[in-house]
């Protein structure tokens, strides 16, 4: 295989990673950021606890792997993107850490205090990383400050322009809806009556702040200069699967609606890497700074190698997580004694 | 405020923190996978009852180590920017490949295995706690080629045009004499951490006769394998030395202390520097031993740090090429002795089984529990010798550490970030060992509905 072809694979390898990661940890940040509201008794808390429970290492692991395949592939953008978002990494790391931790930790004793402290925890550590996920994408989208060495010159406030908070609060609304559709999926009971009474609340919130990324994305990147018309598909084909998944949240269809809200969320990704590619990372300083698949990238040696790899090893994994979900797709009743604490 | 010493002190001390879990889940699993086999196979009440107790404290264990270890991954790009780009080619495809063979493999099946009992066939539930076992020393198995590369770069050219490393042979990377060794050593520790974990909480509860007969049984177990564990660790450590020698002579020297060269080598028990650390005043010697370390046999002769300084200072141009070597000197001390005082350990606890427990022996119980710190300083100063005796290099012979760091970050950042974990792994250390000590101390044999509750059941009869 040709190496710019290897470059073009690997580019949406990476990108697919992302958007599994986006899918998955989407809707497990979403249940984490519902957690400490709709859950009004411990055992609802601890079955709200239960839907994600089999689910949310594996589905982070998706942040791992792509970390590690922009690494190995393109360790340009690698080095670039961590070392440029230093603080918003770092606060990643923290929500990341203490979500991780609390899950496990939460159950280990029976002090409300305790198990409250652990709630704000996984509350925290799923709403921070969400922002700041989206920040940081709506950033990479609209290009920051690259100079002649590959090396970011701005800092932590100048990610958090209007823009890359609108890209942030929108995907923390998005997940929240993502979330709240699988909890609809997988609860019973008077918390699930609950939770379908205020979906279409945050089902508006998550419209409103899609609608208001979306314009500005069209406005503010390059987007439509680079990739003209074809450039408007995603982001309205987002729209236009919340809208559905509106629809058939109000037709109880909860299936359908989990699956259109992913198809909106996993959009937002896939519009910002339309918009950038060949780009891996925009500089907004010069141009001809910006990384792409080309200046970025490892040899074709090591693309080749880790193609290998990734033909052998990404069915065997995609099989056995689908195979975990099949396990856990029954409901979860709020039965003390049924629960896995 | 130095951006590159703060950054060293960043990922020295995560890094270690790091790995006090690691090294107990490498191991541990294996442990709650032979109980549930066994119980499975049996049907044997006691090994339900283990792999529930041990089960819970690997859980336990099992989140810190998973949570800490997405802060490795992250630091390389974050604070040594210089370092991926230098590297990427080579490192980024270990990492990647440990991301893609080992962490979904772990943290899929210990999520089936957590919610899974009752849901999936016994044997199933069964396969995947071995699953989160093979996954976890897969990921140890990657992470250490990779470090092995920085220790002895194999398998790459030096490309003059990007200015970078890149891999040429892919299979010699994964070759990596060194890394084998680092496996070898690594996934014994695991056996071994493990082993005095056992041994120390066991040893608590017999002294109090709560459970006796199950603390016995996992008491023996763990003696058998913990004494075996820690043999295989020496030998390894053993074949590191005489590689050591020749690719790391300076490491080698440095954790001696030893400054002329000598043939044949004495090994120092207690050396006393002057001032200036530069010479020796005083020093309590075995003699041939280092040779035999370092050579296997009693004869063969060590170049001494001036020696080599003087070497390097020739072919890489001035500048101080020597480790600290206050840090290399104590720190392979303190590992050995550790690891002696383990051996010793080892031998009490298979006499106790092979006499079967007499009255006599049974009193000096009350220092194993202290037993299950040793592993832990052991691991750590295993890897502060290695890392720390490679500087200034960052990959041997090929970049340097002040080179590797990111040029955007500010010493600011670094120390608040620094601060920040520092914080906070301290708050969840805290918690850690409170839970911990909490689930360590329950009686297996009368838990309680409450303590049944929070822990994934592994119920059922063998029906």
């Amino acid at each position: 295989m040709s190496y710019e072809f290897l470059q073009v694979i690997w580019f949406i390898l990476i990108a697919i990673l992302w958007i599994g990661f986006f899918f998955l940890e989407g809707f497990d940040f979403g249940v984490g950021m519902l957690l400490p509201f709709l859950g009004k008794t411990d055992a609802e808390k601890r079955a709200i606890i239960n839907t994600i429970g089999p689910h949310w290492d594996g589905n982070e692991v998706w942040l791992l792997v792509a970390g590690g395949a922009t690494f190995a592939a393109f360790p340009h953008w690698y080095a670039t993107l961590f070392s440029g978002f230093y603080p918003a990494l770092f606060l990643l790391l923290v929500g990341l850490i203490i979500r991780g931790v609390g899950f496990e930790f939460r159950s280990k004793d029976k002090n409300i205090k305790w198990r409250s402290l652990w709630d704000w925890c996984i509350f925290t550590g799923s709403f921070l990383p969400a922002l700041l996920l989206g920040v940081a994408f709506a950033n990479m989208a609209k290009g920051i400050p690259i100079d002649g060495t590959m090396t970011y010159t701005g800092n932590l406030i100048t990610l958090l322009n209007p823009y890359g908070l609108i890209g942030g609060l929108a995907l923390v609304a998005l997940f929240l809806l993502h979330g709240i559709n699988f909890l609809n999926m997988k609860l019973s009971g008077e918390v699930l009556e609950r939770s379908r009474r205020i979906t279409p609340i945050i089902w508006l919130i998550a419209f409103v702040f899609l609608a208001s990324l979306v314009i500005p994305t069209l406005l503010i990147t390059d987007g439509y200069t680079q990739k003209g018309a074809l450039i408007f598909v995603a982001p309205f084909a987002a729209l236009a699967a919340l809208l559905t998944a509106g629809y058939l949240n109000r037709a109880k269809r909860e299936g359908w609606a989990f699956i259109l809200t992913g198809l909106a969320v996993i959009l937002v990704p896939v519009t910002y890497f339309h918009i950038m590619f060949p780009r891996v990372m925009v500089s907004s300083t010069n141009p001809d700074f910006s990384l792409t698949i080309t200046n970025a990238s490892s040899t074709a040696y090591t693309l080749n190698v880790m193609s290998i790899v990734a033909l052998i090893f990404v069915p065997i994994v995609l099989a056995y997580q689908i195979w975990s979900y099949w396990v856990f797709r029954k409901r979860i009743s709020v039965d003390s004694k049924g629960l896995h604490y | 405020m130095d951006p590159v010493l703060l950054s060293r002190w960043q990922f020295t001390t995560t890094t270690i923190y790091h790995f006090f879990f690691v090294p107990l889940t490498l191991g541990l699993g294996w442990f709650v996978a032979y109980m549930q086999t066994k119980y499975y196979r049996t049907g044997d009440e006691q090994y339900r009852k283990m792999t529930k107790f041990w089960g819970r404290l690997f859980l336990i264990n099992f989140a810190m180590g998973v949570v800490t270890g997405i802060v490795q991954e992250f630091q390389f790009g974050m604070n040594w920017s210089e370092y991926s780009r230098f590297v990427g080619d080579i490192f980024g495809a270990p990492l990647a490949i440990e991301g893609l063979l080992a962490f979904f493999m772990e943290s899929t099946f210990l999520g089936i295995w957590m919610f899974g009992e009752g849901k999936i066939p016994k044997k199933l539930h069964a396969a995947s706690i071995w699953m989160v076992a093979i996954g976890s020393n897969l990921s140890a198995i990657f992470i250490l080629l990779a470090n092995a590369f920085m220790q002895r770069p194999v398998g790459y050219v030096i490309n003059e045009l990007s200015n970078r490393a890149e891999l040429v042979d892919f299979f010699a990377l994964l070759g990596n004499f060194k890394g084998w060794l680092f496996i070898w050593h690594t996934i014994s520790s695991g056996f071994a951490t493990a082993s005095f974990f056992i041994l120390g909480i066991s040893a608590w509860h017999i002294l109090r006769k709560k459970s006796e007969k199950f603390f016995k049984k996992s008491f023996e177990m763990a003696a058998i394998v913990g004494t075996v564990a820690v043999i295989s660790v020496g030998l390894a450590g053993h074949q590191q030395g005489q590689e050591m020698r020749k690719f790391q002579p300076m490491k080698l020297a440095a954790l001696e202390a030893m400054w002329v060269s000598e043939q044949p080598v004495s090994f120092s028990l207690l050396t006393i520097g002057d001032l200036t650390g530069r010479n020796e005043v005083w020093s309590l010697r075995l003699p041939y031993m280092m040779s035999f370390l370092a050579c296997n046999n009693f004869s063969c002769g060590l170049q001494g740090v001036n020696d080599l300084e003087a070497q390097y200072e020739a072919e890489y141009g001035p500048g101080s090429y020597i480790p600290l070597m206050v840090i290399t000197y104590w720190s392979f001390r303190l590992m050995v002795g550790a690891g002696l005082v383990m051996l010793l350990i080892g031998f009490y606890g298979l006499y106790l089984k092979w006499k079967n427990w007499p009255e006599k022996w049974t009193r000096w119980l009350k220092w194993i529990p202290l037993g299950i710190g040793l592993p832990l300083l052991a691991n750590s100063t295993g890897w502060i010798l290695t890392e720390s005796g490679r500087q200034p290099w960052i990959v041997q012979g090929l970049l340097k550490v002040e080179d590797a760091s990111s040029p955007n970050v500010s010493g600011g950042m670094v120390l608040f970030s620094l601060l920040g974990f520092l914080l906070l792994y301290g708050a969840l250390m805290a918690a850690d060992i409170y839970l911990l000590s909490k689930f360590a101390r329950v009686d297996p044999e009368t838990e309680d509905i409450e303590a049944e509750n929070m822990i994934p059941s592994i119920s059922g009869s063998g029906k």
